[in-house]
């Protein structure tokens, strides 16, 4: 594979996202919340979550956040992505489903970027609906 | 009459011993500025370790054999290199440890561990590597010891008029140099103040080593340790230099072979400095490079390093300065070690990096094991460049127009 470059890292709709983020802002009140940092470079997510009448549902979704243009880009997309869905789905929505929503090669430190939102909200969705954890977020203390 | 030689080095012609550079990344050559992080290795190091495997390797101080003794003398004779770099008064404080983190755990869990009881102090610099701020903050809460934090202003001097008011202090954690805002502490002076109070000054001198004349006497320092990686030797080996008084009072940390005097069924008594603290088999040949690494610098002269980063620094600094919308950090040229910390408005750090790599440019982005001092200067992660004594001014000109050019695509 050639070397990717500039357009190829970072292709427009990460750019957009990044600038104009999707779901961005708490909700207040919320059914679910969690934050979490990425501990290799401190960047932090925090998600709150308000269910559909049927308490299982995601029907709002808000987040805020400070790092790079992977993780806040992934977190708005991955907003968008998991609204509408059961929360037991998204507890068990694979990584790869973010991963190519980003769709561009990331290397083993930038997908942990890439999937820092994911992990909060399963975080959140684990203390609301004790749905299972990712297996990094297992036995940690988490704020 | 005396005249005062400024101390030079040639760079360009260092670097020729460096393989690292015969590559490129993505098409350009290597720009490698994050010797902060980790230093890159002259051949001369590499082939001083790959002869010793080759005709010299065995385990050492028991071997009967030749081939024993030869390595026993590697290893001791890089002892003895290491003593004569920090100017130690002898080679039984110079204790072989991993690297300069396992070093200031030695002393957290060996001193302080063993020490520390409710109502002491120990107080750590808000500058400090994660290195010597964590194990004493853990140490404390285990022993329920007070664990103070000392503040620091924006060039990294430390605000000691803020803790003037600590009683029982125990321990003064510091690093010499810092890794993050480059700052070269006062350390003879903190040693001082440290002393005047009844506490011992644990120094994390991993950043202080490679950059700058450090004399452990002079210092006035009770503990100092060192990674050998950061000095262009190999990694998986450090030092840590301790006064003989303490180390002889002290709990060993590490327990096992070669540590010993006698194992009773019952009881086991400890064997003389610095066996008591080197259990297990020794890195020889990580000791052997790394007395060859010493060979190298005292051959270059640490005096022209130091003055090489400090033009390297000021250098950066001006052209860095012209760039709108980047925040520099830390203090003046004259008394930092080659690092330079910056933030580019609308460029996260990462994307700083990530950027940069595209033009073969290696930088630090993150919380630099620094986030105490990302708390105090209120960002989540910073950039840095880092320089050594084979870093040249083409890379600190790639380095400038790589930020414009990260801030236009990200604009």
């Amino acid at each position: 594979m050639a070397d990717p470059g500039f357009d190829d890292l970072y292709r427009e709709v990460i750019l957009d996202h990044y600038k104009n983020p999707h779901n961005y802002g708490l909700l207040e009140p919320s059914d679910a919340h969690a934050e979490g940092q990425n501990p290799l470079c401190g960047d932090e997510v925090s998600v709150s979550i308000r269910f559909a009448e049927d308490g299982e549902t995601i029907e709002e979704i808000g987040f805020e956040g400070r790092g790079c243009a992977i993780s806040q880009a992934a977190t708005s997309m991955l907003t968008d992505l998991v609204k509408g869905k059961r929360a037991a789905e998204v507890a068990s929505l694979p990584k790869e489903e973010i991963l190519d929503e980003v769709g561009i090669p990331l290397t083993p430190v930038r997908m942990k970027c890439a999937i820092l939102g994911l992990g909060v909200v399963k975080v959140a969705l684990n203390r609301a609906k004790g749905t299972p954890l990712p297996e990094e977020w297992q036995g940690l203390e988490i704020e | 009459m005396a005249v005062e030689v400024q101390p030079v080095l040639d760079a360009a012609r260092l670097r020729a011993d460096f393989p690292i550079f015969e590559q490129t990344f993505h098409g350009k050559p290597l720009a490698y500025l994050n010797s902060a992080a980790t230093s890159q290795k002259p051949r001369q190091v590499l082939e001083a370790m790959t002869e010793f495997y080759e005709t010299s390797y065995s385990n050492v101080h028991r071997g009967v054999y030749t081939l024993g003794e030869r390595a026993t003398a590697g290893l001791e004779g890089a002892r003895e290199k290491v003593r004569a770099f920090v100017n130690a008064p002898t080679e039984r404080e110079i204790i072989f440890v991993r690297n300069a983190t396992e070093g200031l755990n030695l002393v957290a869990y060996a001193y302080g561990l063993a020490r520390l009881k409710p109502g002491d102090v120990v107080l750590a610099t808000q500058l400090e590597h994660h290195s010597n701020f964590v194990p004493w903050q853990y140490v404390a809460g285990r022993t329920g010891a007070t664990f103070r934090i000392i503040p620091i202003d924006d060039n990294g001097d430390l605000r000691l008029e803020a803790v003037a008011d600590a009683e029982n202090v125990k321990v003064v954690a510091a690093n010499i140099v810092s890794n993050s805002l480059g700052t070269i502490g006062d350390t003879r002076r903190l040693a001082d103040w440290a002393h005047e109070r009844g506490a011992i000054l644990t120094c994390d001198a991993a950043q202080a080593a490679p950059h700058v004349r450090l004399d452990v006497q002079a210092l006035g320092a009770d503990f100092v340790a060192v990674s050998g990686h950061k000095m262009l030797g190999p990694s998986g080996i450090g030092f840590l230099w301790g006064r003989t008084e303490i180390l002889l009072e002290m709990e060993p940390f590490l327990l096992g072979g070669h540590m010993i005097r006698n194992v009773g069924d019952e009881r086991t008594t400890w064997g003389e400095l610095p066996a008591k603290f080197e259990a297990g088999t020794s890195p020889v040949a990580e000791a052997v490079g790394l007395g060859a690494a010493i060979d190298y610098l005292e051959a270059v002269g640490l005096e022209a390093v130091e003055a090489h980063e400090h033009r390297l620094a000021a250098y950066a600094l001006d052209l860095l300065a012209e760039i709108p919308g980047i925040t520099l950090y830390g203090p003046p040229p004259e008394r930092r070690a080659g690092i330079v910390m910056f933030n580019v408005e609308g460029v996260h750090p990462h994307d700083m990096a990530q950027i940069l790599d595209l033009d073969g440019i290696a930088i630090r982005a993150g919380h630099h094991c620094c986030q105490p001092l990302m708390r105090k200067l209120g960002v989540p992660a910073t950039n840095r460049a880092s320089f050594y004594l084979y870093t040249i001014e083409d890379e600190i000109d790639r380095l400038a127009a790589g930020i414009r050019r990260a801030q236009e695509l990200m604009s």
